[in-house]
């Protein structure tokens, strides 16, 4: 019989810290799973951003770095011009991504340095403990935006994907959910794109992941998933961006 | 021996590389040697200085207070850097561009090397008529030296700029031998 | 005229001996005065092999570093006082992981925007960490355009050494400033093994940079690993240039630039049979305590300085109270002088 379902070699067989309905263990494991199918794990060097996902290098069986909050992908970007041949990627939050760190992004993005991003969205900071974030839906409550976000006063939601690819220097921007098996297995397939990108030698690739944080969103696991398909993915529409 | 130089002029009348080929000439004389520039806003217009100082010893401060020797192609530099040149020094003076007007204690060696330059077929190599006059002065630096450092500094296959700048040097000798 | 001696500037120097030194890595970004060093490198890094960045930001520059030095080549950026601030979060970060790096920071004015005046009003900064957590820098005064040739090669062999970022702290005299350099023929080869560095798990167990202790004690433990490295440094690596130390009365303390101008002033007293010397740190971190721990109860010295009083806290440290320090210090452009120097000995005398 033939074994279809197992640990992929990239993924080390431990417990991870997550809580219950997290969808940073999903996102993790898609990356391993990529990385096993492509056959590229002795190659990977993989950048763990600052924020739940700080220690993805206790789950990922692959070279790791850590990188200063925002700094991921100034660290990718120079490991990468040392190693061309090695396959660089980061995994940032939207508070690492696109907050605090909008400057590396945007830069690194627009040099089409020839790196993958595994972006997971969950509109909130959840290692702080569920505060607002640039990505964080109008009218969303968090312990920072207490009535719940306000255009006058926070501004908007910001479509970071969708300002990226813009530059030239982009080759490929994908929305994905983590919210249905169909949509687990497209956001499976969508970071596969982007690292054989990075194979190909095409530039910027970027996989934007809708990814439930049910602790901070103040819901039940199943709760967060239906969040996410009937609210979240309003403000957020899945597809390829570019 | 030290000898400290200042020069000075405004942006474009080639203050830095006056200062630059002294320094290395010196330096391929076997002497010690600095060479501080102004840097930053103040290399934009206005006055433009540099700062060299010769030595058969190892030199303490690059950052001159009294110079020996100061060469000033301009007149707002003439007003800035007079006062920093020692009782009996040399000042070498631009004189199509400044009056030596008030100045005591200083030995005054003045031509018109921006005139010169422009008979001479190029206004830029006034700095180098200087030169030759300070050379001739000071006889610190020997001439075949610094035509060495002219072939050495000149962009390659450029003929023409080493010959007016050989030119300008061999004039401002002549002027300052009289 | 002698082989491969050249006229060049403190900060070409800089460059030069960086790429001497098979630096391989550099990012950086534009601040006066320290721009010939990013300029050298976008021109010559790529022919020799190395990997040249413009980066958006000293932010992005310093964790450029971070990440060439994570994949095993000989980092290192520029920058001039208000940038290298913003580089402090990254340099801890670099310190926190253990990684060599060389960051070159040539002084200008501050506090804020100040100018771009030549000053050592950074020492505090360099030399007390400058960013979060427990952790130096070993810090490199050259004196001489020579010396900063040569002292970034050396920074980069501590840096693989000890696995510790080094910092080069010179002010804008320094890098603006041209002197004769004898290039060193021989190429420094990047000798140490780094079995630690990023280069994919092919064949080994994968590789972590990383400067987060979580667990309970951890943090603890890897901070007193630190202090043990920071011990063996103190001990092999402090280094200085003393100056009629035997006889001297007096004692000036200065380093980079203002040593020199100090040299001047010691030079002129010593023609005039004045009993003074210098000590010249060149380790700026550790500090050298040796010149400093002397019996001679009768001793005094003078600190000077382009700051207010930054240096003159760790010669204090060092001589334990044993004798009389007297300061002169001046900052934002301003340059103690020869003269102020002499009249300041000629009273302690």
């Amino acid at each position: 019989m033939e074994k279809i379902f197992f640990r992929p070699e990239s993924l080390y067989d431990v417990p991870t810290h997550y809580c219950p309905g997290c969808g940073h263990g999903i996102a993790h494991r898609l990356v391993a799973q990529v990385i096993n199918e492509l056959g590229i794990r002795e190659k990977t060097i993989g950048i763990a951003p600052v924020g739940c996902a700080v220690v993805a290098y206790d789950y990922w069986n692959f070279d790791c770095s850590e990188a200063p909050h925002g700094r991921a992908l100034a660290v990718a970007t120079a490991i990468k011009r040392v190693h061309p041949q090695n396959i660089v990627f980061t995994y940032q939050g939207d508070g690492d991504l696109a907050a605090i760190g909008t400057n590396e992004t945007i830069h690194a993005a627009n040099r089409g340095e020839n790196l993958s991003v595994i972006f997971i969205n969950n509109t909130v900071y959840g290692m702080t403990g569920g505060q607002m974030a640039p990505t964080t839906l109008l009218g969303q409550k968090t312990s920072t935006s207490i009535e719940g976000r306000i255009k006058e006063k926070h501004g908007y939601p910001l479509k970071i994907s969708e300002m990226l690819a813009m530059l030239p220097g982009v080759c490929y921007v994908e929305r994905v959910s983590l919210h249905s098996p169909q949509e687990t297995l497209k956001a499976k397939r969508a970071i596969k794109q982007a690292f054989e990108n990075q194979i190909n030698n095409l530039g910027f690739s970027l996989v934007e992941v809708l990814s439930p944080c049910p602790t901070y969103w103040g819901q039940a696991p199943k709760e967060s998933l239906d969040w996410i398909r009937d609210v979240m993915q309003k403000e957020f529409p899945l597809g390829r961006i570019k | 021996m030290i000898e400290r130089i200042i020069i000075a002029g405004s942006g474009g009348q080639g203050v830095m590389l006056l200062g630059k080929v002294i320094a290395e000439a010196a330096m391929r004389q076997g002497n010690y040697v600095t060479y501080l520039p102004a840097y930053g806003p103040e290399v934009r217009g206005g006055t433009s200085h540099c700062m060299v100082t010769i030595s058969d010893q190892e030199v303490g401060s690059p950052y001159i207070a009294k110079a020996d020797a100061l060469i000033i192609l301009n007149n707002p530099s003439l007003e800035r850097f007079k006062g920093k040149v020692k009782n009996n020094g040399l000042l070498i003076l631009n004189s199509s561009l400044a009056k030596s007007d008030n100045i005591s204690k200083v030995k005054i060696l003045q031509f018109p090397f921006t005139d010169i330059a422009i008979k001479l077929g190029n206004v830029k190599v006034a700095n180098m008529v200087a030169l030759g006059s300070y050379l001739a002065v000071k006889k610190i630096i020997q001439t075949k030296n610094m035509i060495e450092v002219f072939k050495f500094m000149a962009p390659a296959g450029n003929a023409r700029i080493l010959e007016i700048n050989e030119m300008a040097l061999a004039e401002g000798e002549r002027l300052a031998h009289g | 005229m002698p082989k491969n001696k050249i006229l060049v500037s403190g900060n070409e120097a800089i460059a030069q001996g960086a790429l001497q030194a098979g630096c391989s890595f550099y990012a950086g970004y534009p601040i006066t005065p320290q721009n010939e060093i990013i300029a050298y490198m976008a021109k010559h890094m790529e022919q020799a092999g190395g990997a040249f960045i413009q980066a958006e930001s000293e932010l992005a520059a310093i964790n450029m570093v971070y990440g060439g030095s994570a994949a095993g080549a000989r980092s290192m950026t520029s920058s001039s006082s208000p940038g290298v601030s913003l580089m402090q979060e990254g340099i801890s970060y670099i310190a926190g992981s253990q990684l060599p790096a060389v960051i070159v920071n040539i002084m200008r004015g501050g506090p804020g925007l100040g100018n771009i005046a030549p000053t050592q009003s950074d020492y505090f900064q360099a030399t007390r960490g400058g960013g979060h957590g427990d952790y130096h820098l070993i810090v490199l005064a050259p004196g001489s355009v020579q010396e900063a040739y040569d002292l970034t090669q050396t920074s980069f062999e501590l840096a693989d050494k000890y696995r510790i970022p080094v910092m080069i702290l010179g002010d804008g005299i320094l890098g603006q400033m041209m002197e004769p350099v004898q290039l060193s023929s021989k190429k420094i080869a990047a000798n140490t093994i780094k079995n630690w560095a990023l280069t994919g798990c092919l064949g080994r167990k994968p590789n972590i940079t990383k400067s987060f202790y979580l667990r309970e004690g951890a943090l603890e433990e890897f901070n007193l690993k630190l202090q043990k490295s920071y011990e063996l440094i103190r001990k092999k690596e402090e280094r200085y240039e003393g100056l009629f130390l035997a006889d001297a009365k007096v004692i000036l303390v200065a380093y980079g630039t203002m040593a020199r101008i100090a040299k001047s002033a010691i030079m002129q007293l010593r023609s005039q049979g004045k009993k003074v010397g210098l000590i010249r740190p060149i380790t700026l971190w550790p500090f050298p305590q040796a010149p400093l721990n002397v019996k001679n109860k009768k001793l005094k010295y003078l600190v000077v300085e382009m700051s207010y009083g930054q240096m003159l806290e760790d010669v204090k440290l060092a001589v334990g109270g044993r004798n009389k320090i007297e300061f002169l210090g001046r900052s934002g452009g301003g340059v103690p002088s020869e003269e102020a120097m002499i009249g300041k000995i000629k009273k302690l005398l």
